[in-house]
């Protein structure tokens, strides 16, 4: 089967490669730091101008691919509940001496509560890992957009993109 | 007969953005919608849109909607709802029902901005309760609050399956898959990413065969499509479903504009039959002007800058602006949707658009 965000509504291993919004493994190595996983040229900017510090530059044409400057990224994820694609992380690799740490935006009632242990998914919504909620933000600011993070395996950093849905609606 | 200077029909973004451009320039202007609420499916749009953040993009649809209608209100714009406007003639005679009445009005200049309406397919069990448009499912869980069904099978990957698709998601039903009879996706790839990390897959190169069910849909047949889009035996699969929603396009609504005897370009990328017009939305027929969908099938951001340019040239045209303040504002306007026509996605738009006004120019079809 052909792979690539066009075939499949996932972005592939190349894709997310050639992402000028991926931070390199020796930034992630040093701390938290924004994961844009925005592959596909779509007329969107908001993320440039949510970036308190100018990390974020789509510039013009606007269907430039979000670029990350990760040396003045502080991980700070106020640009995850920006991005109407819902397609921005944060990862913190070192969290712990095992763990990483994952924030991502989520979108769905019921909200985990914050120390629940949760079923963690990857891109195609399977199950990877069971993970711990750290925190939940939902400030007015994001507009209804809640993040959640997640302190997982550290083996799972590149997987774990969301939570399973729970069920009791 | 009562006169006025300028009507607007549809208050869906297109026509709110004209009238708030026309009412800008002291223009006297009435707007005409069949719904008892105006936003036309911008209150449907629950998700945060894309474009220029400069101009809206990552505010959710239904607080876009909130924000033309404050602005149409302060302006003093008339708005009146629950007015079907079934037929225009040549004069300008407008001729709608409100209030159990039939009622005519004539205007100087008018602006069509009557949107689109969705595509159906026809297969066996077609017309079984539970098989219904997209925008149809939409409608019922963002502005009804009800949910259509529990478990989904969305036909069409265009940026409305997907996101529909997510909508029912999040209103708590569960999508049991996406199908796509192209061998790729249409709609942007980050909707499609959000349903699949909710786990529903996508079926490329698939179509449905038929719904089963008496009364109701219980379950749909699927089956993978070849090269040549036809069916591939022995791949048929059977789907439990109660419900099927379709999202399989958008036809431009034309009628008034044929009525009007407006001249017609045939382009298939835009959904159809689109009125010939110029740079300024002005058909071929003088003093009647088109924007939005039915000027070719596109995003409520175009929807919305086209009606600004229509209701900036209309108001040109009634002298309300001088040309050289006229001229600056379009140029504004063009700017901006020539931004929003780049990309993958936006340059088959901006080429299909391009068709259109050189079609239109040249007076051949």
């Amino acid at each position: 089967m052909k792979q690539g965000i066009k075939y499949t509504g996932t972005p592939s291993w190349e894709e997310l490669e050639s992402a000028p919004g991926r931070p390199s493994q020796q930034r992630l190595e040093k701390g938290p730091v924004a994961f844009i996983e925005c592959v596909q040229e779509i007329p969107c900017n908001p993320c440039e101008k949510a970036c308190p510090f100018q990390a974020i530059t789509v510039a013009s044409p606007i269907t430039n691919l979000p670029r990350l400057n990760e040396e003045k990224c502080t991980g700070c994820g106020i640009c995850i509940a920006s991005c109407p694609g819902l397609a921005i992380f944060k990862i913190d690799l070192n969290y712990s001496p095992t763990t990483a740490l994952v924030e991502f935006p989520y979108e769905y009632y019921p909200l985990p509560e914050e120390g629940e242990v949760v079923p963690c998914a990857n891109r195609w919504g399977k199950f990877v890992a069971q993970g711990k909620v750290l925190k939940i933000k939902n400030p007015r600011t994001y507009d209804g957009t809640s993040t959640i993070a997640v302190e997982i395996p550290k083996a799972f950093y590149l997987d774990v993109r969301t939570i399973c849905r729970k069920e009791d609606y | 007969m009562k006169e006025i200077q300028i009507a607007v029909i549809g208050a869906g973004p297109a026509g709110l953005a004209a009238a708030i451009e026309l009412a800008k320039a002291q223009g006297n202007v009435t707007l005409f919608d069949e719904n008892t609420k105006p936003g036309g499916q911008l209150f449907k749009q629950i998700h945060k849109f894309f474009g220029s953040s400069e101009h809206l993009a990552g505010t959710r649809g239904y607080n876009i909607g909130k924000q033309l209608l404050r602005e149409t209100e302060k302006l003093g714009v008339n708005v009146i709802l629950d007015a079907p406007v079934y037929a225009i003639y040549p004069d300008k005679t407008i001729s709608y029902s409100h209030q159990n009445r039939e009622q005519a009005i004539k205007a100087e200049k008018i602006i069509l901005a009557t949107g689109a309406t969705e595509n159906a397919l026809a297969f066996p069990g077609s017309t079984l309760p539970g098989v219904m448009g997209a925008g149809a499912a939409q409608t019922m869980i963002n502005v009804h609050r009800v949910l259509p069904g529990k478990k989904v099978l969305m036909i069409g990957s265009g940026n409305v399956g997907l996101i529909v698709s997510y909508q029912l998601l999040q209103a708590g039903a569960d999508v049991v898959a996406l199908i796509e009879a192209a061998p790729q996706i249409g709609g942007y790839g980050v909707h499609a990413a959000k349903i699949r990390r909710a786990g529903v897959p996508i079926y490329i190169s698939h179509t449905i065969q038929k719904v089963m069910g008496k009364n109701e849909v219980v379950a749909a047949q699927i089956v993978q499509l070849d090269d040549n889009r036809q069916p591939i035996p022995g791949s048929e699969k059977i789907l439990e479903v109660d419900t099927v929603c379709m999202a399989v396009g958008l036809s431009p609504l034309t009628e008034l504009a044929w009525l009007m005897g407006c001249e017609f370009a045939y382009i298939p990328q835009l959904g159809g039959h689109i009125p010939k017009h110029n740079h300024n939305m002005e058909t071929t027929v003088s003093g009647l002007y088109v924007a939005g969908d039915i000027t070719g099938v596109e995003e409520a951001s175009t929807a919305m800058e086209e009606g600004r340019l229509a209701g900036i040239a209309c108001a040109q045209a009634l002298g309300l602006y001088d040309q050289e303040k006229a001229h600056t504002l379009k140029k504004e306007i063009w700017n901006r949707l020539n931004t929003l026509r780049t990309g993958p996605f936006g340059k088959i738009r901006k080429f299909a658009k391009d068709e259109l006004l050189k079609i239109s120019r040249e007076g051949t079809a």
